[in-house]
């Protein structure tokens, strides 16, 4: 037994520091709220207290750190999009990701995989063959590769998919990772608490005052906070705090189902996504095969779960690996994803002036996180978009000017 | 399996029905504003709540109207489409 553990137990107060600061009370004014303590949210105030020096900023919370999309997701990271605007800003992602466990001191479980999208019609293909020349352009590894090579990468895949779905090739994607997802939050939380950032958990935002088109502050169930700045992370609940402030937007929520399997021995290294039979699998470090599929087809804001998500996405499963017809699902789990008409994301500035949007994050929000918050960070500092995400404002859909991200969702949604 | 009703051929599984969307008046293209058109081709009602959507059963192709709270994913009712009044 280690010697730190009989300390614990013979001491009344718990020696080691805690993660967090617990603080008791909110303060009656900050530089910065941010509203959603997800992997988003938490970078933002990261990098606003690392980068640019403000710290007189607290981060709200209604559950608890990372319960949302940022605990919820598949835990998938790449870049391999298919506009440039998408490219560009995934890419710079990725860069950072790298060096995160570093940066933290804290073991993200970073784990290089490399990352199959599978094709299973000519349709597929050339979507493959366009993706991986638009980003070859931009120096990223990308490439279409025949059948072999994922029987190579994969030996357990059957590549006829049970002999209606026939494998003609991938889109292979070198850079393609998984990483465990609750020590993001948790990695950028304690970055954020130790350079002064106050964290409130099971605080609730109510409403937010807006005066002559300008925040002013923030209502929630543990009092009221005066503020000039709000930025919103808050996936799934999106349109519910643009109501408070009256903007409109295209975001609507559809639930994003996922399961687990009982841990197995390592057989597969990387990660495979399946468009025509809408199948994501990777394994995790602890064995367990990691599973989603597409989004559920009708609007819902909240959590729940079906029993025909398990049913259908274990069927598909079986189609690719046959093998696994013994192999139990562990759990089940859903999260509400912010989808928008072009499939990317909505950042940055909006018509309130002090209210700025890190929204409409859909399925692809979990990669996006470092770089959500380094350029949502440099947005609300400055009062000014980051470069990187110009293609993505609020009046892209006013003025008709898409960004048509559709082609690059990892399943067909 | 979730049940939902359809008002001609009653109660089946959910499987056998598409999701429409949410009821919208369209503003008229020929003299709205772009703005006014935007706003209609975009943007949505995406809060909770009990909403007026289209459903369609898809091996009758009967399209109808099912009101349901979003936020606990309950089907009220459903009927057919007898005009906006």
């Amino acid at each position: 037994m280690p010697w730190r553990l009989l300390r614990f137990a013979l001491s009344d107060k718990h020696p080691e520091p805690r993660m967090f600061t617990r603080h008791d009370a909110l303060k009656p004014a900050y530089d910065v709220v941010i509203i959603g303590g997800g992997g988003h949210g938490l970078a933002a105030a990261y990098y606003l207290a690392r980068d640019h020096g403000i710290t007189n900023v607290c981060v709200l919370e209604k559950g608890y750190l990372g319960g949302g999309n940022t605990g919820r997701n598949t835990t998938i990271i790449r870049s391999n999009y298919l506009t440039p605007e998408g490219v560009k800003f995934y890419d710079e992602s990725v860069r950072l990701w790298q060096d995160l466990s570093t940066d933290f001191d804290l073991n993200l479980f970073y784990s290089n995989r490399g990352h199959f999208t599978l094709a299973h019609t000519d349709a597929a293909l050339r979507t493959s063959r366009w993706r991986a020349e638009v980003n070859k352009h931009f120096g990223i590894e990308s490439e279409v590769v025949g059948p072999e090579v994922v029987k190579q990468a994969a030996p357990m895949i059957d590549l006829s998919c049970g002999g209606h779905a026939p494998i003609l090739g991938a889109l292979y994607h070198a850079p393609g990772a998984v990483a465990r997802h609750d020590a993001v939050a948790w990695g950028y939380g304690r970055g954020a608490d130790l350079r002064g950032v106050e964290i409130h958990q099971r605080t609730e935002v109510l409403g937010i005052d807006v005066a002559g088109g300008k925040v002013t502050g923030v209502r929630t169930n543990r009092g009221n906070i005066s503020t000039g700045k709000v930025l919103c992370a808050v996936a799934g609940s999106t349109p519910r705090v643009l109501d408070m402030v009256g903007i409109r937007s295209p975001i609507y929520i559809h639930p994003l189902q996922a399961m687990v399997s009982e841990p197995v021995k390592p057989w597969l290294d990387p990660i495979l996504v399946s468009g025509s039979l809408h199948v994501y699998i990777s394994q995790s470090a602890r064995g367990e095969l990691v599973m989603g599929a597409s989004l559920d087809p009708y609007e819902v804001q909240s959590t729940r779960s079906t029993f025909d998500f398990p049913e259908g996405l274990s069927s598909h499963m079986l189609d690719m690996f046959p093998f696994l017809s013994n192999v139990k699902v562990m759990r089940q789990w859903a999260g509400m994803a912010d989808m928008t008409p072009d499939f990317a994301p909505i950042m940055g500035r909006t018509p309130v002036e002090g209210f700025y949007l890190d929204g409409g994050w859909g399925t692809w929000g979990f990669k996006a996180t470092p770089v959500c918050g380094k350029t949502m960070s440099y947005t609300v500092a400055h009062d000014r978009n980051h470069d990187l995400i110009t293609g993505f404002t609020l009046d892209r859909f006013r003025n008709f000017e898409l960004t048509g991200e559709k082609g690059a969702a990892s399943v067909g949604h | 399996m979730k049940i939902m009703t359809c008002p001609v051929n009653g109660p089946r599984a959910i499987s056998e029905f598409a999701y429409g969307g949410e009821i919208r008046p369209m503003p008229d293209p020929a003299t709205c504003s772009d703005d006014a058109w935007a706003d209609y081709v975009f943007n949505r009602n995406g809060s909770p709540g009990v909403k007026r959507e289209w459903w369609c059963h898809t091996p009758s192709n009967t399209w109808f109207v099912a009101e349901r709270d979003t936020a606990r994913d309950v089907i009220v009712r459903t009927y057919l489409y007898a005009g906006d009044n």
